[in-house]
């Protein structure tokens, strides 16, 4: 496989932004690969759609901008809405059913996953969704492993909330592993 | 873990910062703006941990000159800033260029004029380096396109501030600078260090700040230190007193021109992508240059002879280079996110001025190597 290009968007404040740079720091640090990770900078962070352009790769990545992605991850309606449409025929829409409801027309393979109503049930802080909705990317597409997630999160994230974002990673994690889709590039 | 310690994953600015760590910065004064901010806002923290300095100053203008002060009592200084920044601190620079006083100022590359577009890309700077201070002088650009090269053309800026004892900016722009990506901090001893040139001269031998050595350098002596001398921005004597006398006026502005002019292949950085067979040339620089190597990348896939000329140094203005590798080239497209600034140069530079275009965007979005093709089609007489 070449590259992955990921786009990842949401409402600013949903953690998008730390959930791609998390992911792509676990593909440089802690899995020998090359990524970057640019961002929507300006109001757009602050209440609009926020997104998050991710390429993951063994080789040397030029033009850091995702035209088109394998996966887009896309956690509200409005973000859903702007960027569904540019996902690769036969890529990865990953949303979540609490916030976003999916239109039938987008070439690509459609996965709805209960990411916040695990969150709340089991761990009842919505603070750690964005390390959930991560999880359960990796658990879907095995784009990285896992444990490379961990040791980025063991490195950034303070002592005390450690174990509510490996547990917030793993609830993620096994819901993803249940609809592996590998296929998307 | 000693081994992956050295690997990070940073923005643009912060690899700015570990270069200028590793060339050894003892002192920082700005003012925070955006897209530099994260420059100010490392050093904060990784300045006084290693023994510097850092100070937050009122305004641009205080900023520049304090390191202007600074590096005069031995230390090795920067600042950053952009757009409106810049051109505050252009007073000073000139004064630094007058009074030979290395110094770095990193600008941040934001779309302009005034207050303009501040947290997007742009490379509308270009010129302002040039000129942005009055008065002739010579000054040194350089830039660069992914963290590795920012870090290393970081160290770069210090040692020639320190060997040529002058002003060098540092081009970034919004886009590489808050772009992530890995960074390798080289060991201590990889890349070469050139440290201050101080005088040799005891502290009751008269000292003339201003008299070169046989090789034309001009040692210094930290101020406030062993020896008394005058530094000013009027026209000086070797004494650093100020001189109206038309022969000393006429030496001192040749030498500061021709420090830099007659050192331009020292001076000059560049990088060549598939150039070799290239029958298209692609000049760029900054991170447009990214977008330029993408694009030849594919369109080699596809059999056409495209190559890159990546400048990483844009003052002086490396005409001699571009003339030699464009020589054989159909056509030469410059490719950057102002309004043709390089181009001017380029034009004027090559033997066939009528053969070079210009791939630009000026808009805040960093240029696509889609934006590049559909001129490059125009021009190899392949339509839209």
């Amino acid at each position: 496989m070449d590259a992955i290009r990921l786009v990842f968007s949401g409402s600013g404040g949903q953690g998008v932004i730390t959930a791609a740079i998390i992911l792509a720091e676990a593909a440089v640090i802690y899995s020998g690969k090359n990524a970057t990770q640019t961002q929507s900078y300006g109001a757009a962070a602050r209440g609009g759609v926020t997104r998050t352009d991710i390429i993951i790769s063994e080789g040397v990545i030029n033009y850091p901008g995702v035209i088109q992605p394998n996966v887009l991850m896309t956690l509200t309606q409005e973000a859903y809405n702007a960027t569904s449409s540019i996902v690769r025929p036969g890529g990865l829409v990953l949303t979540d059913p609490r916030f976003v409801e999916t239109a039938k027309k987008v070439d690509a393979k459609q996965l709805e996953l209960p990411m916040y109503e695990q969150v709340m049930t089991k761990i009842g802080k919505p603070i750690v969704y964005n390390i959930c909705c991560l999880g359960a990317l990796i658990g879907v597409t095995q784009i990285l492993e896992p444990e490379a997630v961990l040791d980025v999160l063991d490195e950034r994230i303070p002592k005390d909330f450690i174990n509510m974002n490996h547990r917030a990673f793993d609830l993620g994690l096994v819901l993803g592993s249940q609809y592996q889709y590998r296929r998307f590039t | 873990m000693t081994e992956t310690k050295k690997i990070r994953f940073v923005q643009g600015n912060e690899a700015c910062v570990e270069g200028a760590m590793y060339a050894g910065l003892d002192f920082f004064a700005g003012y925070p703006i955006t897209p530099s901010t994260e420059i100010a806002e490392h050093l904060s923290e990784r300045l006084p941990r290693n023994g510097g300095k850092f100070i937050q100053m009122e305004d641009e203008i205080a900023s520049m000159c304090a390191i202007v002060g600074a590096s005069l009592t031995g230390n090795k200084v920067m600042t950053a800033t952009s757009g409106p920044g810049f051109s505050l601190k252009q007073e000073a620079i000139g004064y630094a260029c007058m009074a030979e006083i290395p110094c770095v100022i990193a600008n941040v590359q934001r779309g302009g004029p005034s207050t303009g577009n501040p947290t997007h890309v742009s490379q509308g700077d270009i010129n302002q380096a040039r000129w942005g201070t009055h008065g002739d002088h010579s000054i040194i650009a350089l830039t660069a396109s992914n963290h590795q090269d920012i870090f290393e053309i970081t160290v770069d800026a210090f040692n020639l501030a320190e060997t040529y004892r002058t002003p060098v900016i540092l081009l970034l722009d919004e886009a590489v600078g808050h772009m992530r990506e890995k960074l390798v901090i080289p060991e201590k001893g990889e890349l070469p260090i050139v440290d201050r040139l101080r005088t040799s001269l005891g502290k009751d031998v008269d000292y003339h700040p201003y008299l070169p050595r046989e090789d034309g350098r001009l040692p210094m002596s930290d101020f406030g230190g062993e020896h008394r001398y005058n530094v000013t921005g009027l026209y000086h004597d070797m004494w650093g007193f100020p001189s109206n006398n038309p022969t000393v006026v006429n030496q001192l502005l040749r030498h500061i021109v021709d420090k830099i002019e007659n050192n331009i292949h020292s001076i000059t950085r560049y990088k060549e992508h598939y150039l070799e067979d290239a029958q298209y040339i692609l000049i760029s620089y900054g991170s447009s240059a990214r977008s330029a190597i993408q694009l030849a990348e594919d369109r080699r896939k596809k059999g056409e002879k495209i190559g890159v000329l990546e400048l990483q140094s844009i003052w002086p203005f490396p005409s001699e280079v571009i003339r030699e590798k464009c020589a054989r080239a159909r056509a030469v497209l410059v490719v950057e996110m102002n309004m043709g600034q390089v181009m001017a140069q380029v034009k004027a530079a090559v033997e066939k001025p009528k053969r070079v275009f210009l791939a630009n965007r000026f808009d805040g979005k960093l240029i696509t190597p889609h934006d590049i093709k559909s001129l490059l089609r125009m021009v190899q007489g392949r339509g839209v």
